[in-house]
């Protein structure tokens, strides 16, 4: 007969003002195999946890079951007490009395002290039945791999470099620095965007630690954590990097002309381009869609014109495998196709109806128009600017629930750009609510208010061009009437939506993604830049809507989080993991396919059948990748699975003792 | 193709032309349309805005018709009576509570299987060579403003086309050798029932639609309502005084400017009856 003790928690009054816990005290002392029970005010607590280590010691406790919180708060707590004590810390079962019992039937205090003992009950059968498990050491591959080269991908990417660790920024389009590089001032300081981002983009490329990969997609990730095997497809831009100075002779002389992504198509640029002049790499590739060699098979002008001979036509895709022990991803955002769907709009039939980062780009002095406020369907000047927020966000109808955080802030400082570049110009906004937390944000608002911005609250029901205008309809819904502006040009703030390989990366990754498509965290407060996939870590608006100073600390939290897992060249992994039984397994693999982190594969093995070497298949768990969910176990069709810490034994005994068998 | 028919109740009174034109373009393109014998009133405004269960019996006595006469489908030519015989079949058709409580009303057991289209969305369901192949006097040198109004569109359980740029009448007028004008006031509202009872408020937002259809270039506009043709039609003298400028677009019924198309004759669609002039504009053609 084991030896078992229970520590019930008062925690204050949240189960103590409740839950008679003397009573429960004496009631639990009467179950089987229970030699020592007692209570305390708050059990987490220096005190409570000395009363533990103590009790195991003077009673000879071979099983702790500790009444109190849920597990997810303090299970740890209390193991590292039970090892103390000189337990092995699996020994310990923990029972709710507090979500489960004090916190929902406060009404009913005679009943949850019943409940309170029931559950109690529960963990002492289950206590009786604990084995004592060893987490495994496992050695760390002390290099990462960044996903993703805007500005959390860069801003981690540093961090982690700078603490000596290797890092592999990879990057899909040919230059890093992602939606920052494109905006012009960032509130609320006004600061340039460029300035502040371009440096960084330099030193991380400029990085010893840092090995910078372009045009480069993620393509697969195996292994788990601290033992990832990446492979990278580096796609084929036909320019000779080692070779080629960035001279500009190529892209002078290139005869294509294409729509300039990185002015979202307000300038051109050349089919074999820079993105942007501080790009970096600051070299060009080609752009095969629209080459003239590759459409047409002749031109091989930039070949000519190059003094390095750096072009090379016969440039193929290839790709390179890094061995890694964490991945973070930082995919970033995109903006939501507002066009296809707001017909009120005009369904960008418009061209004088822009979105806001058309608008950064035209106000930014390196942009197409050098920095002039202009309307694209005549270049002139325009006196009335509509801006118009939510396109997209917060309208269930149309778009996404969510509200994107930033488009009250910009919008703010977009109208104070307006007001400031053209004078007499009169700006109006239509917003639901102006959302304004953060450091210095109500006071930016209040400014762009002062200085003439009219907020009118209420949404924008239609546009439509008269004669060179764009009348916006909408409603005042503090005035409670309809009101009609007469502008020249209009501004939607459209919602932050994930990036478009977001739903690839998450297949590739093995982590899982909310209803909006935006990676999902561990935890939404306490591990927020975790994923439920140890190993995989999360950075920036891939995970949700954020501003750049959101961005930075995110990427900054990712970055101190992977330097943690790396700081030791082993790593100890949970135990919690399920356990084939190769007799038993019939190799049907139902539990790989229900397996949510591919942690199940098929393995064949010999075995003698009646004096014959026989060859079969059978299921195997990869420990390291095993995050104990319990999905197989559960599946399996045979019984063949047991997950360590919840064995079919164990929840067998906790259901009899629940239910009073 | 044997369909049934809703006449409603403007057929003949303010929109005879659109009844008219309706049963004359049908039968020209093959299509049989059938009356139900005794039907009443599709439940409109003076219904819907006072009793809901009253509209959706109104409407439910004659889907039953069209249940009895073993047809599938209804159609209406007014937009009002369509939208309220779909909404009544599509609200009937997700609730047996509220479908057995009609049908203890109306004594005509329902069982909610009829399909309601709109008239404009038959014609243009028809394929295109075929329809081509009727076109034998085609609208050169008509440019038309498609006039959707708003009971087409909306809601979205019933509406039969985008409700913000439709292109359904756009596309058949086309087929039918006319030009259509891209405009922003495909959908807006037309006033309506307010007609009755605020004629000043109709006028201002007559007067929107009509202008934009001229900035927009239009010589005419078509609608698919009987509603929306009477406001834009009898209105454009106030729409003027109010403007200052003189507007005198015709109005027609989508149908009729089919019917001139398909070689029908002028009167047999009706045309002349209109308010604002349409014959000079119908003499280009003929």
């Amino acid at each position: 007969m084991h030896r078992i003790g229970v520590f019930v928690c008062w925690c204050g009054s949240n189960i103590g003002g409740v839950v008679d816990v003397p009573r429960v005290v004496r009631e639990v002392a009467k179950l089987p195999g229970v030699v020592y029970s007692t209570d305390y005010k708050y059990m987490c607590s220096e005190p409570g946890q000395g009363m533990i280590i103590r009790a195991i010691r003077e009673h000879r406790l071979d099983r702790v079951v500790v009444a109190s919180c849920s597990p997810r708060l303090h299970e740890d707590t209390f193991r590292k007490a039970v090892l103390l004590g000189g337990l092995n810390p699996y020994l310990l079962e923990m029972a709710n009395i507090r979500e489960h019992c004090s916190w929902v039937h406060q009404n009913d205090p005679e009943k949850a002290s019943e409940k309170a003992v029931a559950i109690i009950r529960r963990a002492v059968a289950k206590a009786a039945r604990l084995e004592p498990l060893v987490q495994k050491r496992i050695p760390v591959t002390r290099r990462v791999l960044v996903v993703g080269g805007g500005i959390a991908g860069i801003q981690a990417a540093l961090d982690i470099a700078e603490a000596g660790y290797d890092v592999v920024l990879a990057e899909k389009q040919p230059t890093i620095g992602g939606k920052m590089v494109l905006l012009d001032k960032t509130f609320p300081t006004l600061d340039c965007s460029a300035c502040i981002s371009t440096p960084k983009m330099v030193s991380v490329a400029r990085h010893p630690n840092v090995l910078l990969l372009t045009c480069a997609e993620v393509e697969e990730i195996r292994g788990f954590v601290g033992n990832f095997n990446v492979t990278v497809r580096l796609k084929a831009i036909s320019v000779d990097y080692d070779k080629c100075t960035g001279c500009g002779t190529c892209w002078e002389k290139c005869p294509t002309k294409v729509p300039n992504e990185f002015d979202l198509g307000m300038s051109y640029r050349k089919a074999i381009y820079l993105p942007f002049a501080q790009a970096m790499p600051n070299k060009p590739v080609i752009d095969r869609e629209h080459c003239r060699f590759f459409t047409q098979g002749k031109c091989r002008v930039c070949e000519k014109v190059c003094p390095a001979q750096a072009i090379n036509y016969a440039d193929q895709d290839k790709f390179v495998t890094l061995q890694v022990g964490a991945v973070l991803l930082a995919t970033g955002y995109e903006l939501f196709d507002w066009a296809s769907v707001y017909g009120e709009y005009g369904y960008g039939r418009y061209p004088d109806v822009i979105t806001g980062l058309h608008f950064e780009r035209m106000v930014n002095a390196g942009g197409p128009t050098g920095g002039k406020i202009v309307r694209p369907s005549d270049g002139t000047e325009p006196k009335t600017v509509v801006f118009v927020q939510c396109v997209g966000s917060r309208d269930e109808a149309k778009g996404k629930e969510y509200c994107s955080r930033v488009c009250c802030m910009y919008t703010a400082k977009q109208a104070h750009q307006v007001l400031e570049k053209i004078p007499g110009a009169e700006v109006y906004v239509f917003y639901i609510d102006v959302r304004c937390a953060g450091k210095g944000y109500e006071e930016f608002y209040l400014r762009a208010l002062h200085e003439g911005a009219q907020y009118i609250r209420g949404r924008v029901s239609k546009i439509y061009p008269e004669e060179k205008k764009l009348i916006v309809k909408g409603a005042d819904t503090l005035l409670g009437r309809p009101v009609e502006v007469a502008a020249d040009l209009v501004v939607l703030a459209t919602a932050m939506i994930p990036s478009q390989d977001a739903a690839k990366v998450a297949r590739v990754a093995g982590i899982s993604a909310d209803r909006d498509g935006f990676f999902l965290e561990a935890h939404p407060k306490l591990r927020p830049v975790e994923t439920n996939t140890a190993g995989i870590f999360l950075a920036g608006t891939c995970q949700g809507p954020k501003d750049i100073p959101d961005t930075v600390a995110h990427a900054g939290a990712a970055a101190a989080k992977i330097c943690t897992l790396l700081a030791r060249p082993e790593m100890t992994i949970e135990p919690v993991a399920a356990e084939v039984n190769q007799k038993l397994c019939t190799g049907c693999l139902l539990c790989r396919d229900v397996c949510p982190y591919r942690a199940v594969e098929a393995k064949e093995i010999e075995e003698k059948k009646n004096g014959v070497l026989q060859r079969r298949v059978v299921a195997e768990v990869n420990s390291g990748l095993c995050q104990g969910c319990g999905a197989c176990a559960a599946g399996c069709r045979s019984g063949a699975i047991d997950l360590k810490g919840f064995t079919n034994e164990q929840l067998a005994a906790e259901v009899a003792a629940l239910c009073g068998w | 193709m044997k369909i049934a028919y809703f006449p409603g109740c403007c057929y003949e009174t303010s929109a005879r032309e659109y009844d008219v034109s309706t049963r004359a373009v049908c039968r020209h393109l093959g299509i049989e349309l059938v009356e139900p014998p005794d039907w009443n009133c599709c439940g409109s405004t003076p219904a819907h805005s006072t009793d809901r269960l009253l509209a959706l019996a109104m409407a439910a006595r004659n889907l039953a018709q069209v249940e009895e006469m073993g047809l599938a489908e209804v159609t209406a030519s007014c937009a009002l009576c369509y939208q309220r015989l779909a909404l009544t079949q599509a609200e009937l058709a997700e609730n047996g509570e509220l479908l057995a409580e009609v049908n203890r009303l109306t004594g005509r057991p329902y069982r909610a299987t009829v399909k309601v289209r709109p008239v404009l969305d038959i014609i243009a369901g028809l394929g295109e060579e075929e329809f081509r192949s009727r076109v034998v006097r085609p609208l050169n040198g008509f440019k038309i403003a498609a006039y959707y109004g708003c009971l087409l569109v909306r809601p979205s359980k019933t509406k039969v086309d985008d409700p913000e740029n439709p292109q359904m009448m756009d596309r058949v007028l086309r087929l039918a050798g006319a030009e259509t004008v891209d405009w922003t006031h495909k959908t807006e509202c037309c006033g309506a029932s307010l007609a009755i009872s605020n004629e000043e408020v109709v006028v201002r937002m007559v007067a929107r639609i009509i202008k934009a259809a001229a900035l927009a270039g239009a010589d005419c506009i078509a609608t698919a309502c009987a509603m929306c043709h009477f406001n834009l039609d009898i209105r454009q003298e106030k729409v003027s005084r109010l403007l200052g400028k003189k507007y005198s677009l015709p109005v027609f019924y989508f149908t009729q400017l089919l019917g001139l198309a398909m070689g029908l004759n002028p009167k047999e669609v009706c045309v002349h009856t209109h308010f604002v002039d349409a014959r000079p504009l119908v003499k280009k053609i003929i």
